[in-house]
């Protein structure tokens, strides 16, 4: 292993992989990223990945939509061995409630004025995209046709390895145990296989943030949140977007493959690191999908797993760097939607990093929560 | 050991992998059961991989210095495999 380095990655999921592609491509040298177990074992190798642009946040939107751009691109970007396997469904959103059907207006005039193809829809024209949906109870829905899934094992791989041909170390089944400082510097980063010299560190720690933090003496307001989801045996293409309710609280996608991803939030859950499936989360979850979709009852469920949201006061990351400590970076908190919007936060940390300009304006510093300077995403599961 | 050698031929049945496909992956530096069944999907199916995990060991051991001992399997996900959504929800007007 390397004793010195440049800079040190804490994390190889889609985040870490990202900014470690994105500071070679950029040309910086020296680049080590640590990963304690597998490239995609975390919260990376869990999720639903499914991507939408549909945000009630100007940053958000422009946040996704950027990255929307590049996931488009990415397998020539990177040269991929194995596709991506990006499918736009589009994302069916669903509003239960009249007041809830007004933020989806003002939404989609947000969304529009930055060029995101989503359009409002009625009862009527929603069932004309799923015919299968239940309508019950629902005021009206929005739609954006370029939403959809990716494979998110390939896109972290795929990442890893156009970072390795630029010359980036991934240091596979290797944990950061300590980050030693001195004069709020940055001195080395302690492993379990040695020690590195250097000057910066990157916190992409997924759902051990805080525990990374902590390591630089750093504390921050990250919790991490077990999340269930579920896979069901494949069959024909019948479900072309994802349906997704923010206050009915679910999400289901049938993928490429053609079987149906779908989770939701548990309101009961407890801060922890515990990712053990649940038999409840099975029941509940077929009641909730078998009532939106009802097709769904003769649907096998073949899986069920579990992985952490990391997340934050305002349920929005933290990109920044410390004030504390000179040359500790973090990209933490995504608080459920990190993988949709991989590719840009990879550029702007890379920018961050290197002290450039900044190519979109973000206010996602760790200060806003001392400050009370909180961010109100409407839409967020 | 008996090396395959058709690499048009499928290895994981559910997923329709070819032998082929498992060889790049391992040839790519991936060699471990956890990393090649999250990026080929090989043993997810419904049998869960009884098989074809089995096979990608195997393969693992042919292509690298590692022995079968050396192979960990991965852990197999709660037995939730084929159970209909009906089931789930106690609704049995669809079951036989
Ligand atoms: C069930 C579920 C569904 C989701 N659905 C979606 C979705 O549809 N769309 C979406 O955009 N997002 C979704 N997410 C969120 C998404 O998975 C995350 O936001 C994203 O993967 C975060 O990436 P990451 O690289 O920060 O974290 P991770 O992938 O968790 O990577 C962090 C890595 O750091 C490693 N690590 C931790 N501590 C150390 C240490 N001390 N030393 C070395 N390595 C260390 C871990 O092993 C891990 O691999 C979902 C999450 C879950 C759990
Ligand atoms: S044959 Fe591979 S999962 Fe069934």
């Amino acid at each position: 292993m390397k004793n010195k380095a440049e800079i040190v990655i804490i994390g190889g999921g889609v985040i870490g992989a990202s900014i470690a592609y994105s500071l070679a491509d950029k040309g910086m040298k020296d680049i080590v990223v640590l990963e304690k177990n597998y490239i995609a074992s975390g919260s990376t190798g869990s999720c639903g990945a499914g991507i939408r642009q549909q945000w009630g946040t100007k940053m958000n939107c422009i946040l996704s939509k950027k990255s929307m751009e590049i996931f488009e691109n990415l397998n020539e970007i990177l040269k991929v061995k194995r596709d991506i396997e990006l499918k736009q469904g589009g994302y069916l959103l669903l509003a239960y409630s009249e007041k809830e059907f007004k933020q989806f207006k003002e939404n989609i005039k947000l969304q529009n004025s930055i060029g995101i193809p989503s359009q409002l829809l009625t009862v009527k024209e929603a069932k004309e995209i799923v015919p299968q949906l239940n309508g019950e109870g629902i005021k009206g829905a929005t739609y954006c046709p370029t939403d959809g899934h990716i494979n998110p094992f390939r896109v972290n791989q795929a990442y890893v390895e156009a970072a390795r041909r630029k010359s980036v170390q991934f240091y596979t089944y290797t944990s950061a145990q300590d980050i030693i400082t001195q004069n709020n510097e940055i001195k080395s980063v302690v492993t379990d296989r040695g020690v590195i010299e250097t000057n910066k560190v990157v916190n992409a720690a997924g759902g051990f943030s805080k525990e990374v933090s902590l390591m630089a003496g750093i504390d921050i307001p990250t919790k991490s949140e077990r999340h269930q989801i579920l896979v069901t045996e494949q069959v024909n293409p019948i479900l072309k977007p994802m349906v997704m309710s923010f206050s009915y609280n679910i999400y289901c996608q049938q993928i490429p493959d053609g079987s149906f991803v779908m989770g939701y939030g548990d309101p009961d859950e407890q801060y922890s690191h515990n990712i053990k499936s649940s038999w409840q989360f099975l029941e509940e979850m077929a009641k909730k999908a078998t009532y939106l979709l009802p097709f769904l009852k003769d649907i096998r469920v073949i899986r069920q797993w579990a992985g952490l949201y990391n997340i934050t006061p305002d349920a929005q990351p933290i990109l920044d760097a410390s004030d504390e400590l000179k040359g500790f970076f973090m990209a933490v908190g995504f608080s459920g939607h990190g993988f949709m919007i991989a590719p840009f936060t990879g550029v702007l940390m890379a920018e961050m990093i290197l002290g450039e300009k900044l190519s979109m304006n973000i206010k996602l510093d760790l200060k806003r929560f001392e400050h009370d300077r909180l961010i109100l995403e409407p839409s967020v599961v | 050991m008996v090396i395959l050698m058709n690499e048009d031929k499928i290895v994981c049945r559910c997923e329709d992998i070819t032998l082929k496909e498992l060889r790049d992956m391992i040839a790519d530096g991936y060699t471990r059961l956890d990393e090649i069944k999250r990026a080929l999907r090989l043993g997810m199916g419904p049998c869960q991989g009884d098989i074809c995990l089995e096979i990608a060991a195997r393969e693992i051991c042919r292509m690298t210095d590692k022995k079968m001992e050396d192979i960990k399997m991965p852990s197999k996900r709660p037995p939730v495999a084929g159970i209909k959504m009906s089931e789930l929800v106690g609704d049995n007007q669809n079951e036989k």
